[in-house]
């Protein structure tokens, strides 16, 4: 096997898919170089740490870097941007690709000048010679790149780096921040009509009826669309369309179904389908010298994504031909579930993404997707932009699925854990375009031919979905963690930030911390004790130096408490410290994380990703809970939905610990569980007592203490 | 038809022929392609709207034309003076302090609301003053901490 084959076997990334070097960057005469990843902007800054990568390979400023947004008709595919992995998957491709690309432009530099490769000075793409001179955009052509990736390039060594491992500005912050139109809501193009979708907040199985006579005659109004259950609104106005959104949702009546169940934590256990064991590990042995047994039930309530800002698709259908913008963290994904609810071919939709709001998940961007394009079909060729309402957010977005958990452990004598159960119920934690047969787009459901709704489903181990982090980390003899999966959806799930993760960290964790408490050991001793993995130690370690953990002076009402977990068991390493106050409400003063994530691309990136998801995560944790009643999702606005306010946002303090030598991993997802845990063990240490069901409210703590009198 | 109504945006007037019970919102996005004031929730409980009613923070998302008219708005685009930045906006780059960046135009607004009436605030009145403002990505520390740098800077 020669060298190039062999080197295809073992493709790093993305390049699996899209092999081309031209797929992924262009050099442009004017200096600049385009890079062209699948991966899209979420808020979370990965163009700007993928352009720091493609700068470093190429031995070019970060300036010289233009990072196009993904597109369909251009970009290569590189599936959803999602679990963590962008700086994986793209950023081990566009690593690879500027590599090659480097050693191109160089050879041609040589044959320009007349001499060899290694004879070239180079700085900033300026390449000079025995007095001559050119540069790499003088260079290159498009023929250049229309070769295959080989990754025989050799790579740039992380201890040459001068731009991957420093802080470099978001790219995106300054129209931000200077308030100019950047996101998809503050897209206008020439004619654009303005719609708005007519859907119940609750599930619904079609119209009973519809009296849009006085809708009709509104001013400024340019169409009622009716497709069976699906009804939307044009407008020459935003707000026209608006106030006849509101008016025909008061003229509409729904065929309901799915009555909610009033506990939805029994109802999981009561309605699981599938039974897996993900893990099972037996020493008799071992086993029999357990003294002390514990086990314990926790729960997690579905939890929206509640992004500031609610979803939103523009749409045009010229020629046949259809155009959608979208804020979907898969386009190719999305085109795909188009064209099978629109009975389009694939070939005749471009999908390109425009930034929206915060996305933590799979949220309503793809649904937006669809119904613009659906209001589109009835817009005479103009563009029409769709932006859903609070109330639409809350009701028709994904939610992140409930989840019930029940561990079981059995200590020896000397404190140690010789046997671990771990059984969870829950909902899958994907319905993702492109991943079932039929589309997983709102409006599909409802169309006069409707297609099915299609579960959540699971994705497999080692990364997981409901059963995410379930296999504990720690070294137990015995263990065996079970996935029920729940198939019937009371709610519509999907990915939100981390998927099982989240509950499953907070269970063990807080078990790790009922379980040292029965063996009177602290809490990160124990931990210590059952843990081998020395870089999850070492999170461990740094983040209790830095806490001053052992340091601790009791106060009454006060607690601290430890979270950990490696995300996905394979990803970043995260440990939280969380300091708490416990009063009639629980307020967290102080969190500390230490985190690993291996290479550092941009240290102040993955800093503010591990603040923010531990923010995000306190907030999940301290508040959030969707609220039912008999027909459905209840918490319909930020009254009934409240999240974590500024006055009550804890003091954050994150610590990195570098590994440069080794493959970078995602940032974005590490927190969730750790801090969830960190605050879960810190109130249970402020209060003398445990609390096993989030959110951490008041209801929950005076029901568990009413439960231990 | 009503008389068209008259508006003060970022110290310039204009006159608006629409129906006075527009949301001020729709106005400044769509009519005066003001897009840094951006829709949330539409009932003035998220922030993401806020603009300055005669220096006051307001939701222009609950807030109808006919109630603006002849009072002197400020969006986002008219904090800075002679086409540069706010110090607050300055420092909020300094800082990064956002992640996706919705929220912060209604951020910018109250601080600067805020800082007019209370240059050199605590960190406990900057984090109150900014209650009404909700952020779901976690950037609450970094903007109060580009909120003080910004105070420190104007009124050193």
């Amino acid at each position: 096997m020669n060298a190039v084959a062999e080197s295809r076997l073992k493709r790093k990334g993305s390049l699996e898919k899209n092999p081309r070097l031209s797929q992924w960057l262009r050099v442009l005469r004017d200096g600049a170089v385009s890079i062209y990843s699948g991966k899209v902007e979420i808020g979370q800054g990965i163009l700007t740490a993928l352009a720091q990568i493609a700068a470093e390979e190429l031995g070019i400023a970060l300036e010289r870097i233009r990072m196009i947004a993904a597109d369909t008709s251009v970009s290569p595919d590189e599936g959803v941007t999602s679990g963590s992995l962008s700086i994986q998957d793209s950023g081990a491709a566009l690593r690879r690709a500027c590599a090659q690309a480097r050693t191109l432009l160089l050879e041609r530099a040589a044959a320009h000048l007349g001499v060899s490769p290694g004879d070239l000075q180079v700085k900033d793409g300026a390449v000079r010679a025995a007095g001559l001179s050119t540069t790499f955009w003088e260079c290159a052509d498009d023929a250049l790149f229309d070769c295959e990736i080989d990754e025989t390039a050799e790579l740039r060594s992380p201890r040459d780096y001068r731009v991957v491992g420093k802080p470099a500005a978001r790219r995106d912050l300054p129209d931000k921040i200077a308030g100019r139109p950047h996101f998809i809501q503050d897209m206008m193009l020439p004619g654009m009509l303005y719609g708005r979708i007519v859907r119940p907040p609750h599930n619904f199985a079609g119209l009973i009826s519809l009296d849009d006579s006085k809708v009709k005659s509104m001013q400024g109004l340019t169409a009622i669309v009716r497709d069976g259950g699906f009804v939307g609104v044009l407008a020459e106005r935003e707000d026209v369309a608006i106030s006849a959104q509101r008016a025909l949702r008061l003229a509409a009546s729904w065929k309901e179904i799915d009555p909610m169940p009033q506990d939805v934590h029994a109802w999981l256990k009561e309605h699981a389908a599938e039974h897996r064991v993900i893990s099972e590990k037996e020493n008799a042995d071992v086993k029999s010298r357990g003294v002390t047994m514990l086990e314990a039930s926790y729960t997690k309530p579905y939890i929206s994504h509640a992004s500031i800002g609610p979803s939103c698709a523009t749409a045009q259908i010229d020629d046949g031909k259809l155009m959608v913008w979208s804020h979907s963290q898969g386009i190719f994904n999305l085109r795909r579930d188009l064209a099978l609810a629109l009975a389009m071919r694939e070939d005749a939709i471009v999908v390109r993404h425009v930034e929206g709001a915060g996305c933590y998940g799979h949220n309503g961007a793809d649904d937006a997707a669809l119904d613009a394009a659906l209001l589109a079909r009835a817009a005479g060729g103009r563009p029409v932009q769709v932006q859903w309402m609070r109330d639409d957010e809350f009701a028709w977005a994904p939610c992140g699925p409930a989840m019930a958990l029940s561990l079981r452990a059995a200590l020896d004598p000397q404190g140690n854990i010789v046997d671990w159960r771990h059984e969870l119920w829950s909902n899958g934690h994907s319905s993702r375009p492109g991943r079932s047969q039929g589309p997983a787009l709102a409006a599909a459901w409802h169309l006069s031919t409707p297609h099915e709704r299609p579960s959540a489903i699971n994705m497999p181990l080692p990364a997981g979905a409901a059963d995410r982090n379930a296999i504990p980390i720690y070294d137990f003899p015995n263990q065996r963690v079970v996935n029920h999966y729940v198939h019937e959806m009371p709610v519509r799930t999907s990915a939100l930030r981390s998927l099982g993760a989240y509950a499953n960290v907070f269970a063990i964790e807080s078990f790790m911390d009922e379980l040292a408490q029965a063996a009177e050991i602290d809490a990160i001793a124990f931990r210590l004790r059952h843990l081998k993995d020395p870089r999850g130690r070492a999170v461990i370690d740094a983040a209790a130096r830095r806490a001053g953990w052992s340091n601790w002076k009791p106060v009454e009402g006060r607690g601290h408490g430890i979270g950990f977990a490696k995300y996905k068991n394979l990803g970043a390493y995260c440990a939280a410290i969380a300091e708490v106050e416990v009063g009639r409400e629980v307020r967290v003063n102080r969190l500390v994380l230490a985190v690993d994530v291996g290479l550092v691309i941009n240290p102040d990136g993955v800093i503010n990703q591990i603040e923010g998801g531990a923010i995000q995560s306190t907030s999940w944790t301290l508040k959030e809970e969707v609220k039912f009643d008999a027909r459905g999702i209840a918490s319909l606005d930020w009254e009934h939905y409240p999240i974590l306010k500024f006055s009550e946002v804890p003091a954050v303090e994150v610590e990195l610990i570098d590994h440069p030598e080794l493959p970078a991993a995602g940032a974005g997802e590490a927190a969730q569980g750790p801090t969830a845990a960190a605050i879960a063990n810190a109130v249970a240490h402020a209060l003398g007592l445990r609390v096993r069901e989030l959110p951490l409210t008041y209801e929950k703590i005076a029901a568990a203490i009413s439960q231990s009198t | 038809m009503t008389e068209p109504l008259r508006l003060i945006v970022n110290g310039a007037e204009t006159a608006l022929d629409v129906d006075p019970h527009t949301p001020l919102l729709y106005a400044l996005r769509n009519d005066l392609e003001l897009k840094g004031t951006r829709f949330g929730c539409g009932t003035g409980q998220c922030g993401a709207c806020f603009v300055l009613i005669d220096g006051h923070p307001a939701p222009a998302c609950d807030t109808p034309l006919w109630s603006a008219a002849g009072k002197s708005i400020t969006t986002v685009e008219g904090l800075g003076t002679g086409g540069g930045l706010h110090p607050l906006q300055n420092a909020f780059l300094a800082e990064q302090a956002a992640q996706c960046g919705y929220c912060t135009s209604g951020v910018l607004i109250a601080a600067a609301a805020l800082l007019a009436k209370n240059p050199r605030p605590t960190e406990g009145e900057v984090r109150a003053s900014l209650d009404r403002n909700l952020c779901r990505c976690g950037s609450h520390n970094r903007m109060v901490r580009a909120v003080l740098r910004a105070a420190r800077e104007i009124a050193p």
